[in-house]
């Protein structure tokens, strides 16, 4: 029997705020533990949370660019389980009267869009961080753990997706796209390895066809796309090779282990969670007025899809250059700015999507990350305008570049690569070139007149690629005989 | 009427241990408070919005300015037991 995975993702976001969601403690990775913590992120008795308005703000962010509807109000929920990293015994969430609502996101799979429904949006807090001592450094099997607050309080935004998704790969463009839009939207670093993102799956099989959802089982605290590809991929293995033999699922959270690449039970889900949800009586309701959310809209940075159209229609650029360097925040950037020195569009996109980055995959940095700044690539086009170097001594320069940080100007002058143009010079060459190859010369003669292209060769190997081809063109057609 | 398994479970999530006249007078406790709430469900509430709060106030909010934190030796002087820099709290899932 064939089936159809049916995939949902929740994903918890860490918002780039200076300060904590509900205390003045500062919001940073990592440091020395336990040093930005209050009575409020201790839960120490009688302190009192207020709410962080920017924090409120990058939520609305989030959720308009989502698409979602935004409720005219919305109430925070204690949300009560016990566990080291909680100090309160409940975590601040929000519950049946989320921020946001209704949304989607647009996702290209196999060639085709298609849009994934958000179910929700919401605030919350992020908890602290656990060290679990002992020999794996899992939480299984630790002898204990130590326990570092300086996360604990940081603003979290959930979003909830419809189980809209049916295919591995389909969550993964999915997970690309939304990393890309929060990324435009200046709201989290979204560092997967900092856990500034955060991905849980839910996921369940059903035969091709029918309506009713499976049983799920969920994949919890994924920090790679690649690894939730992975684990989606192996999770739906299971399941068929459950329900072909007869067997059932069991709706539990499941743990994918990267290195053996298999699936393991992490804990049965029969006894429902019971948080006992109430409202939280330490904050007022959060009331989103027209003008509230306006003021939002106004302060949205530019979305990618926004930008491409930009590219397309100010910059001249074709569709596919546009989709391309809007695909990642860090190289959209990078073309902009290269653009607003430099000039050319166009130019500039084929270096940026050529050069850097065929250099940025096969090193896996990013745009921001390379040695090689708009400036210096605007220095570089510069040369290769100006005539200074050929367009192909400027790729062997860029490559160079990318590996030491020098400027265009330093590598030329370095490694004489200067372009020649000077005529007597090159004259010299040619005549030496016309004569080792009479029987070349005698095609030409003959009327195969393509033969110049070797003649261009020949020269621009004895200049090792530094011989200015127009100019060796010229020549060549004066001085070869009729 | 709130029974004996209703408190058992209630105690569970708040990880108390209760037993034997305990259990009897909670359950009596939590009965008459469920009863007394309950009293409300008398009245005609329909298209009553439900409360969640009591006051007037919408949209309390704090500029996103850190301020200073408490020191380590001030955050960990609380803990029961500390290790370095850190709390320290027992095994998490217990095998």
């Amino acid at each position: 029997m064939d089936y159809e995975p049916v995939i949902g993702l929740e994903i918890h976001v860490e918002l780039s705020t200076r300060s904590k969601m509900f205390c003045g403690c500062r919001v940073e990775f990592g440091g020395e533990p336990n040093t930005r913590t209050c009575p409020v992120c201790l839960a120490h008795p009688g302190a009192l949370p207020v709410m962080n308005r920017q924090a409120i703000r990058y939520l609305g962010r989030i959720a308009l660019a989502l698409e979602c509807s935004i409720p005219e109000r919305s109430i925070f929920h204690r949300k009560n389980y016990f566990y080291p990293d909680l100090p309160k015994g409940y975590q601040i969430s929000q519950y049946d009267q989320p921020f946001a609502v209704e949304g989607g996101l647009s996702v290209s799979v196999d060639g085709e869009m298609v849009t994934v429904g958000i179910e929700r949006v919401h605030m919350e807090e992020d908890t602290a961080k656990n060290i679990h001592a002992g020999v794996s450094g899992r939480i299984a099997g630790s002898l204990y753990s130590m326990i570092d607050f300086n996360r604990s309080g940081t603003p979290l935004v959930e979003i909830v997706t419809k189980p809209h998704i049916h295919s591995p790969q389909a969550a993964r463009s999915f997970l690309n796209r939304l990393k890309n839009t929060l990324q435009f939207l200046d709201v989290s670093d979204c560092n997967m390895e900092e856990g500034s993102l955060r991905c849980d799956a839910n996921v369940s099989i059903r035969p091709v066809g029918d309506r009713e959802l499976g049983v799920k089982t969920e994949l919890k605290n994924m920090n790679s796309f690649r690894y939730i590809e992975k684990g989606l991929s192996q999770e739906i293995r299971r399941q068929v090779g459950l329900l072909e033999s007869g067997e059932r699922v069991v709706q539990q959270t499941v743990h994918f282990d990267v290195v053996t690449g298999e699936i393991s039970p992490l804990r049965s889900k029969e006894e429902a969670q019971d948080y006992r949800y109430f409202p939280e009586p330490d904050l007022v309701p959060l009331v989103a007025s027209a003008d509230f959310v306006a003021g939002i809209r106004e302060e949205m940075p530019e979305l990618p899809a926004d930008r491409a159209r930009r590219y397309v229609s100010q910059h001249g650029l074709p569709d596919y250059d546009a989709q391309v360097l809007t695909s990642d925040r860090e190289l959209s950037d990078f073309y902009e700015e290269s653009v607003s020195l430099y000039g050319d569009a166009k130019t500039v996109s084929n270096w940026v999507m050529g050069e850097l980055l065929a250099y940025l995959n096969h090193t896996g940095e990013t745009a921001g990350e390379c040695r090689v700044t708009p400036t210096a690539l605007a220095e570089l086009l510069d040369m290769v305008k100006g005539g200074d170097i050929s367009a192909n001594i400027g790729k062997e320069v860029f490559s160079e570049m990318c590996d030491t940080g020098e400027s265009a100007a330093a590598i030329v002058a370095r490694k004489g690569l200067t372009q020649i143009s000077d005529t007597d010079e090159l004259e010299a060459l040619i005549r030496q070139v016309i004569e080792e190859n009479p029987a070349q010369v005698e095609q030409y003669r003959a009327g195969k007149v393509k033969v110049i292209g070797f003649f261009v060769g020949q020269v621009m190997k004895q200049t090792g690629g530094r011989a200015n081809p127009r100019v060796v063109n010229r020549l060549l057609k004066e001085r070869l005989p009729e | 009427m709130v029974n004996h398994d209703d408190v058992r479970y209630v105690a569970g999530l708040a990880r108390l241990k209760l037993a034997g006249e305990e259990l009897d007078r909670y359950a009596a406790q939590l009965s008459t408070i469920l009863n007394h709430v309950n009293k409300i469900a008398e009245l005609e509430l329909d298209g009553v919005e439900p409360t969640s709060h009591v006051l007037e106030l919408t949209n309390v909010f704090r500029e996103d300015e850190p301020q200073p934190s408490i020191s380590q030796v001030a955050a960990l002087a609380n803990g029961p037991e500390v290790e370095g820099n850190a709390f320290r709290v027992p095994a998490i899932v217990r095998k």
